[in-house]
């Protein structure tokens, strides 16, 4: 969840990467190889990170129950608040404390994917993995996210990506969902070429 | 009095407005008014000018209740730096309360006051005797001795504390009658105040500070006029604070009661409202009141209920101010600022002239203290030349560190307020000129 | 916010994110691991001018669960007579290096003066000063309540997750004692007040202030009527201090069983209370006196869950005013 510098709502120079298709298709994409990968669902939840990270669990949650009705999307899904992990806390002004409602399965023994929208510093990857830790001990953690956006900070990797998006350091990803954003789904881009810099 | 004129300087005041009216000249010599004359018609040949359109000249002002802290503690205050405020401020004569280490209760003591006040030569000193031995309020001080000595104490008080014993109050009224006394009280009704803070009120109650009750004041004060009416001796009232005791003084002189009151001047313009910063240069006893009792002690001062405006000058070191306020002690500065306090509140809005200004600040007082023979004198040819030039037209922001007291707890730090002391004349020498304060002896005086 | 001095300065959007933020406070502390690395490396120092062994440890665990370092400073007795003044104390703790201040004190506004007076750059946090403000007391008095009653006046049977996001519009809460005295009070009836809350005081005539005509609450002498026909939600208890009564022409009421006997609340009293009120004391109790045993150990009694609160309350101040960047927090709180 650490999209870069805060984009203002109606950047025109934002070019649109991925519709609401693009979104749908990379889900169903993503859901099918968290399958794969965990040779089905039993023992899978997933922790959405706030705020999109959340309504993208809840989305692949019903991917994954599409895929096999035995995944219970109700009990499986939670959201994990890393807020009190982070290690920016005292480079902004206080951030309210976000609420972690785990799955009613519980975390522990069981496979975790984490999901979030985008990929960037991977530190509040790291401040969920932290996180994670004081609340049990999972059997395997994973990463899903919608884009990947590159420019990691510290040794973290996806394992699940629905697009992958080379970017300038400077640029901005900014992802719209319905659930959170009343428009339609979308990840844009934007700040490239002159605009470097002067924006930050 | 020792005669303190440190040369032959004549001064010529060009132009000046005795109490406010037409403007004159007016001529010192030796000590004395010499000669008042039409603008320019005194003669400069060998005399100090002073151009003085538009200043104000009143009789030196007279302090009826000063604390100059020496002996004891002389690190807040000393007669010397005391009084060189009192110049500054146009006084020419403070009345030194008597709370000092020790206590002003015995010959000794009020004499050695009036002696440091006679060698510091910025104003005449008169110490207030001691009701009671060593403030207790238990047995009477010997009055008389402190009367009869070098010193001539006419002002008696426990001031800081309160005679709160109606025997003992009684007493006293009666014996000064002896020797022309009066008793100047500390309204405070202790059992009532104990461990208070500030007003009692809206504000306590929200702050958390023990309430400093009105009526505390009040019922010592109703007392008191009663008391000196039967025992017909004259009380005069320290500090009144509240909206009652200044109808208590009403009623008390409308029966014929001899009762004078003084106010002061941070509660003629402070109210409690400040204690909302905890800053304890407002803490102070009788402590700040609400606006009602402010707007009150201006109406008393206005219609003559109440007959003096006193500073209750009280310094105080830095370290017993810059602290809880539970832990700091009460009092504020006022002498360099009183002038100025009462020229805003009361002149300024046109409910004194200058003249009742030299009546509040200078002649009442001094009627009271019994030294009306040598201060608060009219402004007339062969009259001593203890005057006060003011320039009223002049504003001045107040920087507590830079006053002439020693101590720095003024309320009005960084306010700007109006009028301006040029000079100060004691018997003819100059202690303020231009505004900054000139030693007896050059090097001497001015540097404690 | 810059500091927590007094609960008259919180508006009812702040009070209501410190509550919020108290309860996830709340929810991580019944995890096995209760620590979080929030407050790692920062500096809390607990400056007592004023014996209070509760407050200390309920600030000190607060703080220790956020993995802050906590330097215990006891400084008793009146600072001009018994030495070190609060200014050079001030000082000290500004070379060590203190992030946050939580300070105890026995003189009214002590709190206010270290945060205003240029002495030292750390957050201060009013852990009680003198008979003026308890501010973390009023805020975990205030979660306890909006735990049990919030949307009670809306006609909700029970607060959806434990009452985030709501105030406490329309309870009603009676705080009973010296409210003279009492910091409590004060920062109970002002923090309630911008909750929506409608409050009671009773006392006897003698402990209620002069002045307290101007405060946003009613006030009665009579406890009976106020629990019979006004039916509060919640009664606060406030401790009676023993010294009250002694001292002769100075007491404040002529004996503790008079006191009891008008003013306390026993099992008759708690029965005449809807079914859903709670019963609160800041502690520690006078039991018998207050509080009877029976009143103190029921069901109502919400006591040793307010304890409890009281870290979460604290752990949610203490982040508030030391986990961001404290150059762009403007408002003091």
């Amino acid at each position: 969840m650490s999209p870069g510098p805060a984009l203002p709502e109606d950047d025109p120079d934002g070019t649109t990467v991925l519709s609401a298709s693009d979104v749908a298709r990379a889900l169903t994409r993503i859901a099918h190889e968290i399958v794969e990968r965990a040779r089905g669902v039993d023992d899978l939840v997933l922790l959405g990170i706030p705020t999109r990270g959340v309504t993208l669990a809840h989305r692949l949650a019903a991917r994954l129950a599409q895929i096999d009705p035995a995944f219970d999307a109700e009990a499986c899904v939670g959201e994990l608040d890393v807020t009190m992990y982070r290690d920016d806390l005292r480079r902004q002004p206080t951030r309210a404390v976000g609420v972690t409602r785990l799955p009613a399965v519980g975390i522990e023994n069981r496979t975790v994917v984490l999901v979030d929208d985008v990929l960037f510093s991977g530190r509040t990857i790291r401040a969920a993995l932290d996180a994670l830790g004081d609340i049990g001990r999972p059997r395997a953690v994973r990463l899903a996210c919608l884009v990947d956006r590159g420019h990691r900070e510290v040794p973290i990797r996806p394992d699940f990506v629905g697009k992958n998006l080379p970017t300038a350091q400077s640029e901005r990803v900014r992802v719209r969902l319905e659930e959170v954003d009343g428009v339609a789904d979308s990840v844009e881009i934007a700040g490239r070429a002159e605009g470097d810099g002067s924006a930050r | 009095m020792t005669e303190l004129t440190a040369g032959p300087t004549t001064y010529v005041l060009r132009g000046v407005r005795p109490l406010g009216g037409d403007a004159v000249d007016v001529v010192l010599d030796a000590g004395t008014v010499a000669e008042i004359t039409a603008v320019g018609a005194a003669s400069a040949d060998g005399a100090t000018v002073i151009e003085a359109a538009d200043h104000v000249l009143l009789p030196g002002l007279v302090d009826l209740h000063t604390h100059l802290r020496e002996p004891g503690r002389e690190d807040a205050e000393t007669v010397a730096s005391g009084t060189r405020a009192a110049a500054v401020g146009g006084f020419t004569a403070v009345h030194a309360m008597a709370n000092t280490s020790p206590v002003a209760d015995t010959a000794g003591v009020v004499e050695q006051v009036h002696r440091l006040g006679e060698q510091a030569g910025w104003a005449d000193v008169f110490p207030v005797g001691a009701v009671t031995v060593g403030l207790d309020g238990e047995r009477l001080a010997e009055l008389g001795a402190m009367a009869d000595s070098a010193a001539r104490v006419r002002v008696f008080s426990d001031d800081g504390k309160c005679v709160h014993d109606p025997v003992l109050m009684r007493r006293a009224l009666e014996y000064v009658k002896a020797f022309d006394g009066v008793v100047a009280q500390h309204a405070q009704e202790p059992r009532l105040t104990d461990g208070a803070q500030m007003n009692e009120g809206v504000v306590s109650a929200q702050v958390g500070l023990a309430g400093w009750p009105a009526v505390a004041e009040e019922a010592i004060i109703a007392r008191d006029v009663l008391l000196a009416e039967h025992v017909g001796s004259r009380l005069h009232v320290c500090h009144l604070s509240t909206a009652g005791s200044v109808e208590i003084i009403r009623w008390a002189k409308s029966r014929g009661i001899d009762v004078t009151a003084e106010v002061t001047p941070h509660h003629l313009i402070l109210t409690d409202e400040l204690a909302r910063t905890y800053d304890a240069t407002y803490k102070v006893n009788p402590p700040l009141r609400t606006a009602a009792d402010v707007e009150a002690v201006r109406d008393g001062l206005a219609d003559g209920t109440i007959d003096i405006v006193a500073t209750d000058h009280a310094p105080h070191t830095r370290e017993d101010k810059d602290c809880e306020w539970g832990a700091a002690a009460f009092g504020m500065t006022g002498l360099e600022t009183a002038l100025s306090v009462v020229q805003q509140t009361m002149v300024d809005t046109g409910r004194l002239t200058w003249a009742d200004v030299a009546r509040v600040l200078s002649t009442t007082p001094a009627r009271i203290g019994r030294v009306e023979a040598v201060q608060g004198r009219p402004i007339a040819v062969g009259e001593p030349a203890n005057l006060t030039l003011v320039d009223p037209s002049a504003r001045r922001v107040v920087d507590g560190t830079s006053q002439a007291t020693a101590s720095a707890n003024t309320p009005f730090r960084d306010h700007e307020l109006p009028g301006q002391v040029v000079a100060t004349f004691l018997r003819g020498r100059a202690t303020v000129l231009d505004g900054v304060p000139v030693p007896v002896h050059p090097g001497v005086g001015g540097a404690r | 916010m810059k500091h927590l001095l007094s609960t008259a300065d919180l508006s009812r959007d702040e009070a209501v994110g410190l509550l919020d933020t108290a309860a996830r406070m709340a929810a991580t502390q019944s995890r096995e691991i209760k620590k979080l690395p929030t407050l790692r490396g920062r500096t809390v120092v607990n400056l007592f001018f004023e014996d209070s062994t509760r407050t200390r440890i309920s600030f000190e665990t607060a703080a220790k669960r956020l993995s802050a370092d906590v330097i215990n400073f006891s400084a008793k007795g009146s600072s001009v007579s018994k030495g070190e003044s609060l200014k050079d104390t001030a000082l000290t703790l500004h070379a060590m290096g203190a992030d946050a201040v939580v300070v105890r004190h026995w003189a009214s506004g002590a709190p206010y003066q270290l945060a205003h007076a240029g002495w030292l750059d750390a957050a201060v946090l009013n852990a009680g000063d003198g008979t003026h403000m308890h501010p973390t007391q009023a805020l975990l008095d205030a979660y306890t309540m909006r735990r049990h009653l919030a949307g009670r006046a809306q006609g909700l049977r029970s607060p959806h997750d434990d009452g985030v996001g709501a105030d406490l519009t329309g309870l009603r809460v009676a705080i009973v004692g010296d409210v003279l005295h009492s910091r409590v009070a004060r920062a109970n009836v002002a923090l309630l007040h911008t909750l929506g809350a409608e409050v009671t005081l009773v006392a006897p005539p003698t402990l209620v202030p002069v002045g307290v005509e101007a405060w946003p609450c009613r006030t009665s002498y009579d406890l009976d009527a106020t629990l019979v026909d006004w039916q509060p939600d919640a009664v606060m208890m406030l401790r009676v201090q023993r010294e009250r009564m002694s001292g002769g022409a100075g007491a404040f009421f002529p004996s503790p069983l008079e006191y009891a006997r008008y003013y306390g609340l026993d099992a008759r009293r708690l029965a005449t209370l809807p079914e859903h009120a709670i019963v609160m004391h800041p502690g520690p109790m006078n039991r018998g006196l207050e509080i009877s045993a029976e009143a103190a150990d029921s069901d109502r009694a919400v006591i040793v869950e307010q304890v409890a609160n009281g870290i979460a309350v604290r752990m949610a101040a203490l982040y508030l005013l030391m986990a961001g960047d404290r150059s762009a927090e403007g408002n003091d709180l």
